[in-house]
């Protein structure tokens, strides 16, 4: 199962979704608005997709994580729009025969989320500022704006 | 030929609307492509050396790929968490 989309998302729901007797474990990720980053002070986060690409991303990195360990369930659901504190932004769930496997498949398809998969985030700081999280790059003036500027 | 670029995150609030067009020459390149943006769109300029295009939905290899006429594109500035390619694991 693999969905982008704008309402909450019901993490435990979809963690029963991959359960199957084949499955010896599950493994349930859960991606969740963080209120501090070092000293700064984030007030939402606002995720934006290009959805086409991003189910099609999400798709082959399903292919490839099938291909490499005996997935049973899998499951990966992405929130966009305006996040608050604590709210889940994203959700993987997998379930293998042994709980190895699913360790391994489960941090592989998020880490390879976050690398590829066309979904943005900006911080909305508590200082009033706005930025597009960039890798590398936390807080460069160079992609800062306010936020009236916005659209 | 004419050619529609759809625009995200922060490439899309530089250069303050969500798509634009260019003219691109004949069998077009990912380059042509980029400089087309850069001429159209100087806003964008600084930011396109970190920003890679995506033909139909699939990242670009290199500058060098040609653009198929009629072909979906879009700027993809770095994702949130990462940017570089990751490693087929077949």
């Amino acid at each position: 199962m693999i969905e982008i989309r704008l309402e909450p998302i019901d993490h435990a729901a979809i963690t029963d979704q991959v359960r199957s007797n084949q499955a010896g474990a599950v493994c349930s990720f859960l991606g969740t608005v963080r209120e501090m980053t070092g000293d700064r002070q984030t007030l939402a986060l606002d995720y934006e997709a290009y959805p086409v690409m991003a189910r099609k991303t999400l798709e082959d990195l399903e292919i490839q994580a099938r291909k490499r360990w005996p997935i049973l369930g899998l499951a990966m659901v992405h929130r966009v729009g305006h996040l608050e504190l604590g709210e889940i932004s994203v959700v993987v769930a997998v379930s293998c025969p042994h709980r190895r496997e699913a360790f391994e498949a489960c941090q592989w398809l998020v880490d390879s989320l976050k690398e590829v998969v066309p979904i943005w985030k900006k911080e909305v700081w508590a200082d009033g500022t706005e930025e597009w999280v960039q890798p590398g790059r936390p807080a460069s003036p160079d992609v800062q704006s306010e936020r009236p500027r916005l659209e | 030929m004419l050619a529609t670029i759809l625009l995200f995150a922060v490439a899309r609030e530089r250069a303050g609307v969500a798509s634009l067009t260019v003219e691109l020459p004949e069998n077009p390149t990912v380059s042509d492509l980029k400089a087309a943006i850069a001429r159209i769109s100087p806003a964008l300029a600084p930011i396109l050396p970190m920003i890679r295009i995506a033909v139909n939905s699939e990242y670009a290899q290199d500058d060098h790929q040609v653009i198929p006429e009629g072909a979906e594109l879009a700027a993809i500035p770095p994702v949130s968490g990462g940017g570089l390619p990751i490693e087929d694991p077949s």
